[in-house]
């Protein structure tokens, strides 16, 4: 595992794309195929199960180094990361383990998912010692299941594509699905591009992502080039009908078809080789359900006959990918547009109350559209897809051919009073946040908000709160009330969970609003208000 | 040199409790009345170092070492009073007995011992253990109260070899000549610039530093020290000139554009910090070499337990951790609370201190 520590390290270190890809291409060019595929697996964000679990190797960690636990956690908490801190606690051996990955993650690590706690324990603790800081780092990720090192599977894919000189847009079709990370699955990724149909059944196609518009559509030209349709908050899902077979993909690649039943069985009736891209959403009566709604099924393994009559979900249809069997990607989305609304159209009622097409919003131009763009709250969506009608069905995140154009989030100015250290890169500094507004003059928490500010702000409320800590309970901090941000999130709902009797959809920070002060944060009843308007909206 | 404190006045002494006392101007000797490290302007200074957070200007006369009298100049004010002395000798402060030894932290650091009617104290300043090119190594002293800092005081900081940190740093300067890219290396103007510099590979190539780090730098080689020789950047009309080559600037200098001059370039950072990748990414360098001025968890408790002290009292970074660990492990270590004048943590961060170490109340050294 030296080399795939040495690329671990090299990644690690740099925040340049080009050179995160000139580090995987140096990787692949020397590992061995076998090493190479589960390089591969784990950099583009597959993992194992966890093998050992956490609290297992924390313990050994303790043991081992003959600190106590308190100074164990103490220390974690400045790291940030369970797996790092295990490794930094233990002397830095020169050793380097030549032990090839494969063989690492096939003969030593798979084998001891299971095994008793012993056997792990003589494992675990015997690697350890035998391997230097780096190295230890890395075992211990892979080994708790939580490898993860700052690169997509599209750079992965990059790399791979400069070296096997095959286009992007092929490895990351063939690395769609599920699939063993084999040398031959590696020489598949990589072998020449024939042309000929090497589909597997359940392989989904990549998706196609789009870009939120700034501003506003205008610049985009003429209307009449662009379809417009509702932007709906749910679960993105690729339904794949193949040689009898269903299999329905989140955009995640999770296997999902046995999670939504009604859609799965509706898809049986799909003649073979066809796939649709569309959006999972619960829906009664003609209305989609708040997307916490469809929360309560996602996590569940049993469905209940309750909660699917309680919840049933429809598939919103909105692109066709293959037809009779035939890859039509590259087709215009207008064309693919009139095949998907025959196919619907030529579906029996039943399947066609599963299968919704999304409609396409009509609007003389961008300010007729703009103004069909105010009903959105009231629809449940969340603005509209701009997709240009020449355009092909093209590979992950591409700007230019299809837009988010959401409407603006709803808003409250809040007062900061929790504050916790964040992760990652910002493992040192206090950035996670929990905000108040005001009920009969007292503060009371209303959400908790993490991304939004610049570095620069984020290191003046660090200061702040430090300086103004009121208590500390574990890692969270109660901070003297005297900051006030402006919170935006995207729905609002009301909840018996929260104090607040509120519970908003992506909280985060939109401004901090240092020309405020806390008495002039907004109160419980404004957003009372906000949830009277966002319900009434929904009969 | 002997009554030096002497003729500043003598005063009224009321002997209350310990030899050293925390007040809002920082670590206090009645006996003596001298200061070491004052944060707020007093009538006797005695300085560990030059460190802005150990060295503040306004003091009416000040006591360093021989060696660091050059820096101390630089930082404090050319014209300063400052009277030196050498380690290991002692001076007499109102029959206090006053020396200083080595702290092994930056060229003329110190630990200052005092002494009065056998009760010895050692203010240790900030220190390492490890080996350094450019200053005297760390002294172990006896003492019946050690004042120490703790900085890294956390099982996970470990120093890797130095001479392994030497090796990546000139092995990512090698790098980046082949790709003809200029090599950024952020370290401290004062201290770790020059150790940096003592590590460099000099057939590599030429080296160049920030004015902060050069005007040092010069007073590094005025005391001795032998280090590569360096170029001032700002005076260099051709750019050419920096491709492959590696220039040392302070790390305030990372979002300024001064940075652009130097044409494509690999950006590192060169401190303790680095060690826990976390603080490396926010630091967004392109490279985090561990490389540190202060004792690491071993070494601290190396230091610790060989001055034999009766009681340790710790300030700075993870102290509270390093109290209750010491009086876990069976010694008497009380906690010290220090302040800061002033609420720029950024200078603070620039000499490396813990930026969080600010205290609402400074508190006496609890008596014994």
């Amino acid at each position: 595992m030296k080399l795939f520590t040495q690329l671990y390290v090299e990644l690690d270190q740099t925040n340049k794309t080009n050179e995160k890809v000139e580090a995987m291409r140096f990787y692949f060019e020397r590992a061995e195929k076998a090493d190479a595929a589960w390089a591969f697996y784990f950099l583009s964000g597959r993992k194992p199960r966890q093998i050992v679990p956490s609290k297992f190797l924390r313990e050994w960690a303790i043991e081992m180094s003959g600190i106590p636990e308190w100074l164990y956690l103490e220390s974690r908490d400045t790291v940030d990361d369970g797996s790092e801190t295990t490794a930094l606690l233990l002397p830095n051996n020169a050793g380097m383990d030549e032990t090839p990955l494969h063989v690492l993650v096939e003969e030593e690590l798979l084998p001891l998912r299971g095994s008793d706690e012993v056997t792990q324990k003589a494992a675990v603790t015997k690697a350890w010692s035998e391997m230097n800081y780096s190295q230890r780092l890395v075992y211990n990720k892979l080994i708790s299941g939580a490898f993860r090192v700052g690169v997509s599977q599209q750079l992965v894919v990059r790399a791979l594509s400069q070296l096997s000189e095959v286009p992007v847009d092929i490895i990351t079709h063939r690395a769609m699905g599920d699939w063993e990370p084999t040398p031959e699955f590696f020489d598949s990724l990589l072998k020449p591009d024939l042309g000929e149909d090497e589909t597997p059944i359940a392989r989904p196609f990549p998706f196609h992502l789009a870009h939120q518009i700034d501003g506003g559509p205008n610049e985009l030209g003429d209307i009449s080039d662009w379809q417009a349709e509702w932007k709906w908050d749910g679960i993105r899902a690729q339904v794949i009908k193949r040689k009898g077979e269903v299999f329905m993909w989140s955009r995640g690649e999770d296997l999902i078809t046995d999670r939504f039943p009604e859609i799965a069985d509706a898809a049986r009736e799909l003649t073979d080789g066809t796939v649709l891209d569309g959006e999972v959403l619960p829906w009664i009566d003609g209305r989609v359900l708040p997307f916490t709604e469809l929360q309560r099924r996602i996590g569940r393994k049993n469905l209940s006959a309750k909660i699917l009559s309680e919840v049933p979900v429809i598939l919103q249809v909105y692109d066709l990918l293959e037809y009779e069997g035939s890859d039509i990607r590259q087709l215009d989305f207008r064309t693919r547009r009139e095949m998907l609304e025959g196919l619907i159209d030529s579906l029996p009622q039943q399947l066609r109350s599963v299968f919704k097409i999304t409609e396409s919003v009509e609007a003389a131009d961008w300010d007729d559209l703009a103004t069909r763009r105010e009903k959105s709250r009231d629809l449940g969506v969340e603005g509209f897809m701009l997709k240009r009608r020449e355009s092909p069905y093209r590979t992950g995140r591409h700007r230019g051919d299809w837009w988010k154009w959401k409407i603006d989030p709803l808003t409250v100015d809040a007062v900061l009073i929790y504050a916790q250290k964040g992760s990652g890169k910002r493992s040192n500094l206090f950035t996670d946040y929990t905000f108040a507004v005001w009920r009969d003059g007292e503060l009371v928490p209303f959400a908790k908000a993490y991304s939004g500010l610049t570095d620069a702000e984020i290191r003046v409320v660090d200061k702040f709160v430090r300086a103004n800590t009121i208590e500390t309970f574990g890692p969270v901090r109660s901070v003297k009330p005297q900051l006030v941000f402006e919170i935006a999130f995207e729905a609002i709902q009301k909840s018996t969970r929260h104090k607040s009797g509120v519970a908003v959809r992506f909280p985060r920070i939109l401004r901090f609003r240092e020309d405020k002060t806390i008495e002039q944060a907004d109160s419980i009843e404004t957003i009372h208000e906000m949830l009277d308007s966002f319900q009434n909206a929904k009969p | 040199m002997q009554d030096y404190f002497e003729r500043c006045g003598k005063i009224n002494f009321m002997k209350r409790g310990g030899l050293i006392t925390l007040t809002a101007s920082g670590l206090y000797c009645k006996q003596g009345d001298f200061y070491i490290d004052p944060w707020k302007p007093v009538k006797k200074a005695i300085l560990s170092h030059a460190h802005a957070d150990h060295a503040y200007r306004g003091n009416i006369r000040y006591l360093v070492t021989k060696s660091g009298e050059q820096l101390a100049r630089i930082r404090l004010d050319p014209e300063a009073k400052i009277a030196t002395l050498d380690y290991g000798k002692t001076t007499t402060i109102d029959g206090v007995k006053v020396s200083f030894h080595p702290a092994g932290h930056i060229l003329g650091s110190s630990q200052v011992r005092v002494e009065y009617k056998g009760e010895v104290w050692v203010a240790s300043g900030d220190y390492k253990l490890t080996p350094d090119a450019t200053c005297a190594p760390f002294e172990s002293i006896k003492c019946h109260n050690f004042i120490t800092e703790a900085t890294f005081g956390l099982p996970i900081y470990r120093w890797p070899p130095t001479e392994q940190i030497f090796d990546e740093i000139n092995r990512w300067w090698r790098r980046n000549i082949e790709k003809g890219k200029a090599s950024v290396l952020f370290a401290y103007a004062l201290g770790k610039a020059q150790r940096v510099m003592s590590g460099l590979d000099r057939n590599l190539g030429r080296v160049f530093t920030h004015g902060a780090v050069e005007r040092l730098t010069q007073a590094y080689r005025e005391a001795g020290v032998d280090l590569p020789e360096t170029t001032y950047a700002g005076s260099v009309t051709n750019k050419k000139e920096f491709a492959g080559a590696m220039i040392i600037a302070p790390p305030s200098a990372q979002a300024s554009t001064w940075l652009r001059r130097f044409g494509t370039q690999s950006t590192a950072f060169a401190s303790g910090w680095m060690m826990v990748r976390g603080a490396r990414r926010q630091r967004a360098v392109d490279r985090g070499f561990v490389l540190s001025d202060h004792a690491d968890w071993p070494e601290l408790l190396t230091a610790i337990r060989a001055t034999e002290a009766e009681t340790v009292y710790v300030t700075h970074g993870f102290a509270p951790e390093v109290v209750r660990y010491l009086n876990e492990t069976g010694m008497n270590a009380v906690p010290l609370k220090t302040q800061f004048v002033g609420d720029d943590a950024s200078d603070l961060l620039d000499e490396e201190s813990e930026p969080e170490a600010i205290s609402a109340e400074p508190s006496g050294i609890t008596e014994k």
